[in-house]
Protein backbone atom coordinates (compact mmCIF):
# COMPACT_ATOMS: atom_id res chain seq x y z
CA UNK A 1 0.00 0.00 0.00
CA UNK A 2 1.61 3.58 -0.84
CA UNK A 3 1.89 6.15 1.82
CA UNK A 4 -1.31 8.18 2.50
CA UNK A 5 -2.02 11.33 4.17
CA UNK A 6 -3.05 10.64 7.78
CA UNK A 7 -4.14 13.18 10.49
CA UNK A 8 -2.64 11.52 13.90
CA UNK A 9 -6.31 10.67 15.59
CA UNK A 10 -7.60 9.83 12.87
CA UNK A 11 -4.79 7.65 11.90
CA UNK A 12 -4.82 6.01 15.42
CA UNK A 13 -8.44 5.31 15.65
CA UNK A 14 -7.97 3.17 11.81
CA UNK A 15 -5.12 1.49 13.45
CA UNK A 16 -7.27 0.23 16.83
CA UNK A 17 -10.00 -1.04 13.76
CA UNK A 18 -7.65 -2.79 12.16
CA UNK A 19 -6.35 -4.26 15.10
CA UNK A 20 -9.45 -6.27 15.78
CA UNK A 21 -10.98 -3.36 17.86
CA UNK A 22 -14.55 -3.27 18.25
CA UNK A 23 -15.62 -1.28 20.57
CA UNK A 24 -15.34 2.19 21.67
CA UNK A 25 -16.19 4.51 24.68
CA UNK A 26 -15.73 7.58 25.30
CA UNK A 27 -16.42 11.32 25.81
CA UNK A 28 -15.29 14.09 23.90
CA UNK A 29 -12.68 16.26 24.65
CA UNK A 30 -9.72 18.61 22.76
CA UNK A 31 -7.62 17.62 21.51
CA UNK A 32 -8.45 14.11 20.97
CA UNK A 33 -11.74 14.39 19.25
CA UNK A 34 -11.35 13.06 15.88
CA UNK A 35 -10.42 9.62 17.61
CA UNK A 36 -13.95 9.23 19.01
CA UNK A 37 -15.48 10.88 15.65
CA UNK A 38 -13.87 8.32 13.19
CA UNK A 39 -14.78 5.66 15.75
CA UNK A 40 -18.59 6.49 15.58
CA UNK A 41 -18.46 6.80 11.93
CA UNK A 42 -16.44 3.60 11.16
CA UNK A 43 -16.83 0.98 14.07
CA UNK A 44 -20.92 0.44 12.96
CA UNK A 45 -19.68 -0.55 9.76
CA UNK A 46 -17.36 -2.81 11.18
CA UNK A 47 -20.31 -4.40 13.38
CA UNK A 48 -18.77 -2.89 16.15
CA UNK A 49 -19.98 -0.30 18.94
CA UNK A 50 -19.34 2.98 19.50
CA UNK A 51 -21.12 4.74 22.85
CA UNK A 52 -20.34 8.34 23.83
CA UNK A 53 -20.87 7.98 27.88
CA UNK A 54 -22.34 10.42 30.21
CA UNK A 55 -18.95 10.93 31.02
CA UNK A 56 -15.39 9.40 31.46
CA UNK A 57 -15.77 7.56 34.42
CA UNK A 58 -18.83 5.91 32.79
CA UNK A 59 -16.57 5.23 29.37
CA UNK A 60 -14.22 3.82 31.52
CA UNK A 61 -16.72 1.07 33.17
CA UNK A 62 -17.98 0.74 29.99
CA UNK A 63 -14.41 -0.67 29.01
CA UNK A 64 -14.08 -2.61 32.29
CA UNK A 65 -17.03 -4.45 31.05
CA UNK A 66 -16.58 -5.13 27.43
CA UNK A 67 -12.83 -6.30 27.89
CA UNK A 68 -14.00 -8.65 31.11
CA UNK A 69 -16.00 -10.01 28.47
CA UNK A 70 -13.09 -10.40 26.13
CA UNK A 71 -14.04 -8.07 23.38
CA UNK A 72 -10.78 -5.92 22.24
CA UNK A 73 -12.06 -2.51 23.33
CA UNK A 74 -10.31 0.90 23.46
CA UNK A 75 -11.21 4.39 25.21
CA UNK A 76 -9.29 7.74 24.14
CA UNK A 77 -9.29 11.00 26.49
CA UNK A 78 -6.63 13.82 27.01
CA UNK A 79 -5.46 14.89 30.19
CA UNK A 80 -8.96 15.64 32.37
CA UNK A 81 -10.37 13.18 31.39
CA UNK A 82 -7.73 10.53 31.91
CA UNK A 83 -7.13 11.75 35.01
CA UNK A 84 -11.13 11.07 35.97
CA UNK A 85 -10.60 7.45 34.28
CA UNK A 86 -7.71 6.65 37.10
CA UNK A 87 -10.33 4.68 39.37
CA UNK A 88 -11.12 2.04 36.45
CA UNK A 89 -8.10 1.86 35.70
CA UNK A 90 -7.06 0.66 39.17
CA UNK A 91 -9.89 -1.83 38.81
CA UNK A 92 -9.18 -3.07 34.73
CA UNK A 93 -5.50 -3.77 36.30
CA UNK A 94 -6.69 -5.37 39.41
CA UNK A 95 -9.11 -7.65 37.72
CA UNK A 96 -5.98 -8.00 34.90
CA UNK A 97 -8.20 -7.18 32.00
CA UNK A 98 -7.08 -5.96 28.86
CA UNK A 99 -7.36 -2.73 26.99
CA UNK A 100 -6.35 0.29 25.32
CA UNK A 101 -6.60 3.46 26.56
CA UNK A 102 -5.23 6.56 24.42
CA UNK A 103 -4.12 9.85 26.09
CA UNK A 104 -3.83 12.65 23.30
CA UNK A 105 -1.98 14.98 26.69
CA UNK A 106 -2.60 18.70 27.17
CA UNK A 107 -1.54 21.61 28.92
CA UNK A 108 -2.54 21.26 33.09
CA UNK A 109 -2.69 21.07 35.82
CA UNK A 110 -6.78 21.08 35.87
CA UNK A 111 -8.42 22.22 32.87
CA UNK A 112 -4.87 23.78 31.58
CA UNK A 113 -5.02 24.72 27.88
CA UNK A 114 -5.61 22.64 24.77
CA UNK A 115 -2.22 22.93 23.79
CA UNK A 116 0.22 19.76 23.53
CA UNK A 117 1.98 18.26 26.39
CA UNK A 118 4.05 15.67 28.28
CA UNK A 119 2.58 16.55 32.14
CA UNK A 120 0.72 12.91 32.27
CA UNK A 121 4.10 11.52 32.63
CA UNK A 122 4.17 10.63 36.42
CA UNK A 123 0.49 9.88 36.03
CA UNK A 124 0.71 7.21 33.29
CA UNK A 125 4.62 5.38 34.60
CA UNK A 126 3.68 5.87 38.20
CA UNK A 127 0.10 4.33 38.85
CA UNK A 128 -2.12 7.43 38.36
CA UNK A 129 -4.81 5.53 39.98
CA UNK A 130 -4.70 3.51 43.49
CA UNK A 131 -2.63 0.55 44.94
CA UNK A 132 0.29 -1.09 42.88
CA UNK A 133 -0.09 -1.50 39.62
CA UNK A 134 1.79 -1.00 36.43
CA UNK A 135 0.98 -0.71 32.69
CA UNK A 136 3.15 -0.68 29.87
CA UNK A 137 3.29 3.45 28.33
CA UNK A 138 3.85 3.64 24.90
CA UNK A 139 4.89 6.79 23.41
CA UNK A 140 4.92 7.35 19.36
CA UNK A 141 7.09 10.38 18.01
CA UNK A 142 5.35 9.90 14.66
CA UNK A 143 2.00 9.37 13.34
CA UNK A 144 3.27 5.82 11.60
CA UNK A 145 4.62 4.94 15.12
CA UNK A 146 1.49 5.61 16.89
CA UNK A 147 -0.37 3.32 14.07
CA UNK A 148 2.30 0.73 14.80
CA UNK A 149 2.09 0.92 18.35
CA UNK A 150 -1.46 1.17 18.39
CA UNK A 151 -1.95 -1.67 16.66
CA UNK A 152 0.89 -3.45 19.14
CA UNK A 153 -1.02 -2.42 21.66
CA UNK A 154 -3.74 -4.25 21.80
CA UNK A 155 -1.78 -7.92 21.22
CA UNK A 156 0.40 -6.43 24.30
CA UNK A 157 -2.74 -6.25 26.28
CA UNK A 158 -4.04 -9.36 25.56
CA UNK A 159 -0.63 -11.36 26.04
CA UNK A 160 -0.38 -9.83 29.89
CA UNK A 161 -4.55 -9.25 30.27
CA UNK A 162 -3.15 -5.93 31.40
CA UNK A 163 -4.38 -2.26 30.51
CA UNK A 164 -1.55 -0.70 27.93
CA UNK A 165 -1.87 3.09 27.22
CA UNK A 166 -0.61 4.99 24.49
CA UNK A 167 0.47 8.67 25.10
CA UNK A 168 1.06 11.01 22.46
CA UNK A 169 1.10 14.66 22.76
CA UNK A 170 -1.39 17.50 21.04
CA UNK A 171 0.70 17.34 17.93
CA UNK A 172 0.78 13.60 17.62
CA UNK A 173 -2.92 13.76 17.72
CA UNK A 174 -3.18 16.80 15.19
CA UNK A 175 -0.56 16.71 12.59
CA UNK A 176 -1.07 14.77 9.23
CA UNK A 177 2.31 12.92 7.98
CA UNK A 178 2.42 9.90 5.58
CA UNK A 179 1.95 6.64 7.18
CA UNK A 180 1.95 2.92 5.36
CA UNK A 181 -0.58 0.68 7.12
CA UNK A 182 1.57 -2.49 7.71
CA UNK A 183 1.08 -5.78 9.66
CA UNK A 184 2.35 -5.63 12.44
CA UNK A 185 4.66 -8.79 14.15
CA UNK A 186 2.32 -11.56 15.41
CA UNK A 187 2.34 -12.45 18.95
CA UNK A 188 1.35 -15.90 20.46
CA UNK A 189 -1.69 -14.71 22.52
CA UNK A 190 -3.27 -16.68 25.01
CA UNK A 191 -7.02 -18.12 24.91
CA UNK A 192 -9.39 -15.65 26.71
CA UNK A 193 -10.43 -18.52 28.96
CA UNK A 194 -11.27 -16.18 31.49
CA UNK A 195 -13.87 -14.28 30.15
CA UNK A 196 -17.24 -14.26 31.01
CA UNK A 197 -18.77 -15.21 28.18
CA UNK A 198 -21.57 -17.61 29.92
CA UNK A 199 -20.85 -21.28 31.24
CA UNK A 200 -20.40 -22.49 28.16
CA UNK A 201 -20.36 -26.28 29.45
CA UNK A 202 -17.42 -25.27 32.40
CA UNK A 203 -19.18 -26.26 35.95
CA UNK A 204 -17.65 -22.79 37.45
CA UNK A 205 -18.66 -19.44 36.75
CA UNK A 206 -15.66 -17.45 35.43
CA UNK A 207 -15.92 -13.97 37.86
CA UNK A 208 -13.92 -10.59 37.13
CA UNK A 209 -13.05 -9.13 40.13
CA UNK A 210 -10.73 -7.02 41.65
CA UNK A 211 -11.66 -7.35 45.53
CA UNK A 212 -9.48 -9.57 47.69
CA UNK A 213 -10.80 -8.97 51.36
CA UNK A 214 -8.21 -11.28 52.98
CA UNK A 215 -5.04 -9.66 53.29
CA UNK A 216 -2.96 -12.87 52.66
CA UNK A 217 -5.05 -13.34 49.93
CA UNK A 218 -4.64 -9.69 48.64
CA UNK A 219 -0.68 -9.78 49.57
CA UNK A 220 -0.60 -12.86 47.04
CA UNK A 221 -2.58 -10.96 44.32
CA UNK A 222 0.02 -8.20 44.23
CA UNK A 223 3.19 -10.92 44.27
CA UNK A 224 1.55 -12.45 41.16
CA UNK A 225 0.80 -8.86 39.75
CA UNK A 226 4.38 -8.05 40.32
CA UNK A 227 5.92 -11.26 38.31
CA UNK A 228 3.58 -10.37 35.79
CA UNK A 229 5.10 -6.52 35.64
CA UNK A 230 8.60 -8.35 35.86
CA UNK A 231 8.16 -10.28 32.94
CA UNK A 232 6.74 -7.01 30.87
CA UNK A 233 10.42 -5.11 32.39
CA UNK A 234 12.32 -8.16 31.27
CA UNK A 235 10.72 -8.44 27.39
CA UNK A 236 8.97 -5.26 26.66
CA UNK A 237 11.38 -2.44 27.21
CA UNK A 238 11.93 -0.30 23.75
CA UNK A 239 13.80 2.56 23.02
CA UNK A 240 15.66 4.05 20.11
CA UNK A 241 19.67 5.48 20.50
CA UNK A 242 20.32 7.92 18.07
CA UNK A 243 24.29 9.11 17.39
CA UNK A 244 25.67 8.05 20.89
CA UNK A 245 28.96 7.24 19.51
CA UNK A 246 31.36 10.01 20.92
CA UNK A 247 28.62 12.41 21.96
CA UNK A 248 29.70 14.71 25.18
CA UNK A 249 25.82 14.94 26.03
CA UNK A 250 23.05 12.90 25.43
CA UNK A 251 19.83 14.06 25.46
CA UNK A 252 16.91 12.26 26.96
CA UNK A 253 13.50 12.92 24.71
CA UNK A 254 10.35 11.04 24.00
CA UNK A 255 7.16 11.92 21.69
CA UNK A 256 7.51 14.90 19.06
CA UNK A 257 10.14 16.04 21.45
CA UNK A 258 12.58 13.91 20.68
CA UNK A 259 12.29 14.98 16.61
CA UNK A 260 12.71 19.01 18.31
CA UNK A 261 16.21 17.32 19.82
CA UNK A 262 16.80 15.54 16.68
CA UNK A 263 16.96 19.07 14.68
CA UNK A 264 18.92 20.78 17.87
CA UNK A 265 21.31 17.70 17.61
CA UNK A 266 22.21 18.79 13.83
CA UNK A 267 22.84 22.21 14.63
CA UNK A 268 24.86 21.38 17.86
CA UNK A 269 27.03 19.07 15.05
CA UNK A 270 27.72 21.95 12.84
CA UNK A 271 28.78 23.75 15.91
CA UNK A 272 31.47 21.18 16.25
CA UNK A 273 29.63 19.50 19.41
CA UNK A 274 28.56 15.63 19.52
CA UNK A 275 25.08 15.23 20.90
CA UNK A 276 23.16 12.18 20.65
CA UNK A 277 19.54 10.59 22.08
CA UNK A 278 17.60 8.35 23.63
CA UNK A 279 14.32 8.02 23.02
CA UNK A 280 12.58 5.80 24.89
CA UNK A 281 9.36 4.36 23.12
CA UNK A 282 8.10 2.27 25.97
CA UNK A 283 7.93 5.24 29.16
CA UNK A 284 6.85 2.06 31.82
CA UNK A 285 9.17 -0.35 31.13
CA UNK A 286 11.48 2.39 31.61
CA UNK A 287 14.88 1.83 29.29
CA UNK A 288 17.38 2.27 32.36
CA UNK A 289 20.02 -0.39 30.82
CA UNK A 290 20.14 1.96 28.24
CA UNK A 291 21.38 5.24 30.14
CA UNK A 292 23.16 3.39 32.62
CA UNK A 293 25.43 1.94 29.89
CA UNK A 294 25.72 5.46 28.24
CA UNK A 295 26.71 7.33 31.54
CA UNK A 296 29.25 4.47 31.72
CA UNK A 297 31.08 6.16 28.25
CA UNK A 298 33.81 8.00 29.05
CA UNK A 299 32.78 10.61 25.69
CA UNK A 300 29.67 11.43 27.70
CA UNK A 301 29.91 14.38 30.07
CA UNK A 302 26.08 15.08 31.07
CA UNK A 303 22.64 14.32 30.30
CA UNK A 304 19.82 16.50 29.37
CA UNK A 305 16.20 15.52 29.56
CA UNK A 306 13.82 17.69 27.40
CA UNK A 307 10.15 17.89 28.24
CA UNK A 308 6.94 19.52 27.95
CA UNK A 309 6.44 19.53 31.54
CA UNK A 310 8.00 21.24 34.42
CA UNK A 311 10.28 17.79 34.38
CA UNK A 312 9.23 14.33 35.12
CA UNK A 313 10.84 11.57 33.29
CA UNK A 314 14.19 13.55 33.94
CA UNK A 315 13.65 11.45 37.46
CA UNK A 316 13.55 8.27 35.94
CA UNK A 317 16.69 9.61 33.42
CA UNK A 318 18.27 10.27 37.30
CA UNK A 319 17.81 7.04 38.98
CA UNK A 320 19.09 4.97 35.77
CA UNK A 321 22.29 7.17 35.60
CA UNK A 322 22.98 6.27 38.92
CA UNK A 323 24.73 9.70 39.10
CA UNK A 324 27.59 8.34 37.56
CA UNK A 325 27.21 11.71 35.21
CA UNK A 326 24.89 14.35 36.24
CA UNK A 327 21.33 14.90 34.61
CA UNK A 328 20.33 18.58 33.85
CA UNK A 329 16.49 18.93 32.26
CA UNK A 330 15.06 21.98 30.51
CA UNK A 331 10.99 22.27 29.76
CA UNK A 332 8.56 24.38 28.46
CA UNK A 333 4.81 23.87 30.13
CA UNK A 334 1.28 24.22 29.60
CA UNK A 335 1.08 24.20 25.84
CA UNK A 336 4.08 25.65 25.01
CA UNK A 337 6.45 23.90 22.52
CA UNK A 338 10.26 23.77 23.06
CA UNK A 339 12.11 25.23 20.00
CA UNK A 340 15.57 23.56 18.83
CA UNK A 341 17.75 26.73 19.21
CA UNK A 342 16.19 26.99 23.22
CA UNK A 343 17.77 23.45 23.07
CA UNK A 344 21.00 23.81 21.84
CA UNK A 345 21.43 26.96 24.22
CA UNK A 346 21.01 24.75 27.28
CA UNK A 347 23.23 22.02 25.83
CA UNK A 348 25.89 24.60 25.40
CA UNK A 349 25.60 26.36 28.55
CA UNK A 350 25.89 22.99 30.47
CA UNK A 351 28.82 21.95 28.64
CA UNK A 352 30.57 25.40 29.52
CA UNK A 353 29.92 24.48 32.78
CA UNK A 354 31.04 20.86 32.84
CA UNK A 355 34.78 21.75 31.25
CA UNK B 1 16.31 21.43 0.30
CA UNK B 2 13.95 22.01 3.14
CA UNK B 3 10.61 24.05 2.85
CA UNK B 4 9.80 24.81 6.19
CA UNK B 5 6.21 27.19 5.58
CA UNK B 6 4.13 28.84 7.86
CA UNK B 7 0.70 29.26 6.61
CA UNK B 8 -1.32 32.12 8.06
CA UNK B 9 -4.56 34.22 7.90
CA UNK B 10 -8.18 34.40 9.37
CA UNK B 11 -10.60 31.36 8.95
CA UNK B 12 -12.05 30.75 6.00
CA UNK B 13 -9.27 32.23 3.96
CA UNK B 14 -8.00 28.94 2.92
CA UNK B 15 -5.03 28.30 4.55
CA UNK B 16 -5.49 24.69 6.13
CA UNK B 17 -6.48 23.84 2.85
CA UNK B 18 -3.39 25.43 1.43
CA UNK B 19 -1.30 23.65 3.16
CA UNK B 20 -2.97 19.98 3.11
CA UNK B 21 -2.79 20.60 -0.41
CA UNK B 22 0.84 21.18 -0.70
CA UNK B 23 1.59 18.62 1.40
CA UNK B 24 -0.02 16.09 -0.23
CA UNK B 25 1.56 17.19 -3.38
CA UNK B 26 5.12 16.92 -1.97
CA UNK B 27 4.17 13.40 -0.45
CA UNK B 28 2.78 12.93 -4.45
CA UNK B 29 6.72 14.02 -5.19
CA UNK B 30 8.54 11.35 -3.52
CA UNK B 31 9.19 13.87 -0.32
CA UNK B 32 9.17 13.59 3.19
CA UNK B 33 6.38 15.94 4.70
CA UNK B 34 4.45 17.12 7.74
CA UNK B 35 1.30 19.39 8.27
CA UNK B 36 0.87 20.92 11.59
CA UNK B 37 -2.15 22.65 12.39
CA UNK B 38 -2.15 25.65 14.85
CA UNK B 39 -5.77 24.56 16.76
CA UNK B 40 -5.31 26.86 19.97
CA UNK B 41 -8.04 29.39 21.40
CA UNK B 42 -7.71 31.62 18.44
CA UNK B 43 -9.44 35.57 18.66
CA UNK B 44 -12.23 36.19 16.31
CA UNK B 45 -10.40 37.84 13.60
CA UNK B 46 -7.30 36.45 14.46
CA UNK B 47 -4.74 34.05 13.13
CA UNK B 48 -5.47 30.13 12.68
CA UNK B 49 -2.08 28.93 10.66
CA UNK B 50 -0.52 25.78 9.71
CA UNK B 51 3.76 24.66 9.98
CA UNK B 52 4.42 22.75 6.79
CA UNK B 53 7.46 20.70 5.71
CA UNK B 54 8.50 19.49 2.49
CA UNK B 55 11.74 17.60 2.87
CA UNK B 56 14.38 15.42 0.76
CA UNK B 57 15.77 14.48 4.02
CA UNK B 58 13.56 12.93 6.94
CA UNK B 59 11.10 15.23 8.69
CA UNK B 60 12.73 16.17 11.97
CA UNK B 61 10.46 18.60 14.52
CA UNK B 62 6.54 19.23 13.07
CA UNK B 63 7.12 22.91 14.42
CA UNK B 64 8.48 25.70 12.16
CA UNK B 65 10.66 28.08 14.08
CA UNK B 66 12.86 28.97 11.73
CA UNK B 67 10.65 29.15 8.20
CA UNK B 68 12.18 29.44 5.15
CA UNK B 69 8.67 30.56 3.82
CA UNK B 70 5.66 32.71 5.32
CA UNK B 71 2.61 33.08 3.61
CA UNK B 72 0.28 35.31 5.31
CA UNK B 73 -3.01 36.23 4.23
CA UNK B 74 -3.96 39.05 7.17
CA UNK B 75 -2.97 41.65 9.00
CA UNK B 76 -2.50 40.04 12.41
CA UNK B 77 -0.82 37.09 10.41
CA UNK B 78 2.04 39.54 9.24
CA UNK B 79 2.54 40.61 12.85
CA UNK B 80 3.01 37.66 14.14
CA UNK B 81 5.03 35.88 11.93
CA UNK B 82 7.25 38.20 10.22
CA UNK B 83 9.42 37.59 12.70
CA UNK B 84 10.20 33.80 12.00
CA UNK B 85 11.52 34.05 8.39
CA UNK B 86 15.37 33.11 8.28
CA UNK B 87 17.48 35.37 6.86
CA UNK B 88 17.32 35.24 2.92
CA UNK B 89 13.59 33.84 3.45
CA UNK B 90 10.81 34.40 1.23
CA UNK B 91 7.63 36.43 3.43
CA UNK B 92 4.95 36.46 0.77
CA UNK B 93 1.78 39.36 1.49
CA UNK B 94 -1.39 39.56 0.63
CA UNK B 95 -1.33 43.26 -0.15
CA UNK B 96 -5.40 42.76 -0.79
CA UNK B 97 -6.24 42.85 2.65
CA UNK B 98 -3.07 44.48 4.06
CA UNK B 99 -2.28 47.96 3.69
CA UNK B 100 1.07 47.41 5.47
CA UNK B 101 4.83 47.05 4.19
CA UNK B 102 7.35 44.11 5.56
CA UNK B 103 9.57 45.83 8.36
CA UNK B 104 12.76 43.81 7.17
CA UNK B 105 15.07 44.16 4.76
CA UNK B 106 17.17 41.06 5.37
CA UNK B 107 14.58 39.23 3.89
CA UNK B 108 12.82 38.70 0.12
CA UNK B 109 9.26 40.34 0.32
CA UNK B 110 6.17 39.47 -2.50
CA UNK B 111 2.81 41.79 -2.67
CA UNK B 112 0.45 39.74 -4.01
CA UNK B 113 -3.30 40.99 -4.37
CA UNK B 114 -4.47 37.91 -3.70
CA UNK B 115 -8.26 38.89 -2.72
CA UNK B 116 -8.47 41.25 -5.94
CA UNK B 117 -6.91 38.54 -8.52
CA UNK B 118 -9.77 36.12 -6.98
CA UNK B 119 -12.74 38.49 -6.82
CA UNK B 120 -11.55 39.21 -10.46
CA UNK B 121 -11.94 35.74 -11.41
CA UNK B 122 -15.55 35.67 -10.10
CA UNK B 123 -14.58 33.95 -6.91
CA UNK B 124 -13.06 35.28 -3.75
CA UNK B 125 -12.70 31.64 -1.91
CA UNK B 126 -9.46 31.03 -4.46
CA UNK B 127 -7.29 33.51 -2.55
CA UNK B 128 -5.62 31.03 -1.33
CA UNK B 129 -5.01 29.28 -4.68
CA UNK B 130 -3.53 32.76 -5.96
CA UNK B 131 -0.88 32.71 -2.89
CA UNK B 132 -0.24 29.33 -3.26
CA UNK B 133 0.95 29.91 -7.28
CA UNK B 134 2.85 32.67 -6.46
CA UNK B 135 4.83 30.70 -3.51
CA UNK B 136 5.53 27.65 -6.16
CA UNK B 137 6.81 30.09 -8.41
CA UNK B 138 9.60 31.18 -6.21
CA UNK B 139 10.83 28.26 -4.58
CA UNK B 140 9.39 25.36 -6.47
CA UNK B 141 8.43 23.64 -3.49
CA UNK B 142 6.11 21.27 -5.65
CA UNK B 143 5.31 21.42 -9.42
CA UNK B 144 2.02 22.86 -10.72
CA UNK B 145 1.48 19.72 -12.06
CA UNK B 146 1.46 17.92 -9.08
CA UNK B 147 -1.07 20.34 -7.11
CA UNK B 148 -3.31 19.71 -10.29
CA UNK B 149 -3.41 16.36 -9.96
CA UNK B 150 -4.13 16.52 -6.67
CA UNK B 151 -6.88 18.99 -6.99
CA UNK B 152 -8.28 16.53 -9.93
CA UNK B 153 -8.87 13.77 -7.50
CA UNK B 154 -10.23 15.77 -4.99
CA UNK B 155 -12.80 17.48 -7.03
CA UNK B 156 -14.19 14.83 -9.06
CA UNK B 157 -17.87 14.54 -10.70
CA UNK B 158 -19.93 17.19 -10.87
CA UNK B 159 -17.04 19.18 -8.91
CA UNK B 160 -14.74 18.96 -11.93
CA UNK B 161 -15.82 22.17 -12.69
CA UNK B 162 -13.70 23.85 -10.38
CA UNK B 163 -10.31 22.29 -11.47
CA UNK B 164 -9.88 25.25 -14.24
CA UNK B 165 -10.57 27.67 -12.07
CA UNK B 166 -7.75 26.30 -9.90
CA UNK B 167 -5.57 26.02 -12.10
CA UNK B 168 -5.93 29.70 -13.39
CA UNK B 169 -5.56 30.43 -9.83
CA UNK B 170 -2.12 28.51 -9.62
CA UNK B 171 -1.27 30.89 -12.95
CA UNK B 172 -2.45 34.20 -11.98
CA UNK B 173 -0.43 34.00 -8.92
CA UNK B 174 2.70 32.89 -10.49
CA UNK B 175 2.48 35.77 -12.60
CA UNK B 176 2.51 38.05 -9.68
CA UNK B 177 5.77 37.04 -9.41
CA UNK B 178 8.94 38.63 -11.68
Amino acid sequence: MAKELWKGNEAIAEAAIKAGCKYFFGYPITPQNEIPEYMALKLPQEGGCFLQAESEVAAINMVYGAAGAGARVMTSSSSPGISLKQEGISYIAGAELPCVIVNIVRGGPGLGSIQPAQSDYFQATKGGGHGDYRMIVLAPASVQEAVDLVQEAFDIADQYRNPVMVMGDGMIGQMMEPVEFVEIPKRQLPEKDWATTGLRGRKEHNVINSLYIEASQCDKHNEDLFAKYAKMEETEIRCEEYNLEGAEIVFAAYGTVARIVKNAIKSLEKEGIKAGLIRPITLWPFPKANFLKAADMPNVKAFLSVEMSMGQMVEDVELSVKGKKPVYFYGKAGGAIPTPKAIVEEAKKILGGAK
Amino acid sequence: MTHQIIMAGFGGQGVMSMGKILVEAGLKEGKNVSWLPSYGPEMRGGTANCSVIISEEPVGAPTVTEATAAIVMNRPSLDKFEKDVIPGGDLLINSSLIDKKATRDDINVYYVPANEIANDMGSGKIANMVMLGAYLKITGAAKEDTIMEYIAEVFSGKKASVVPLNKEALKRGADCIK
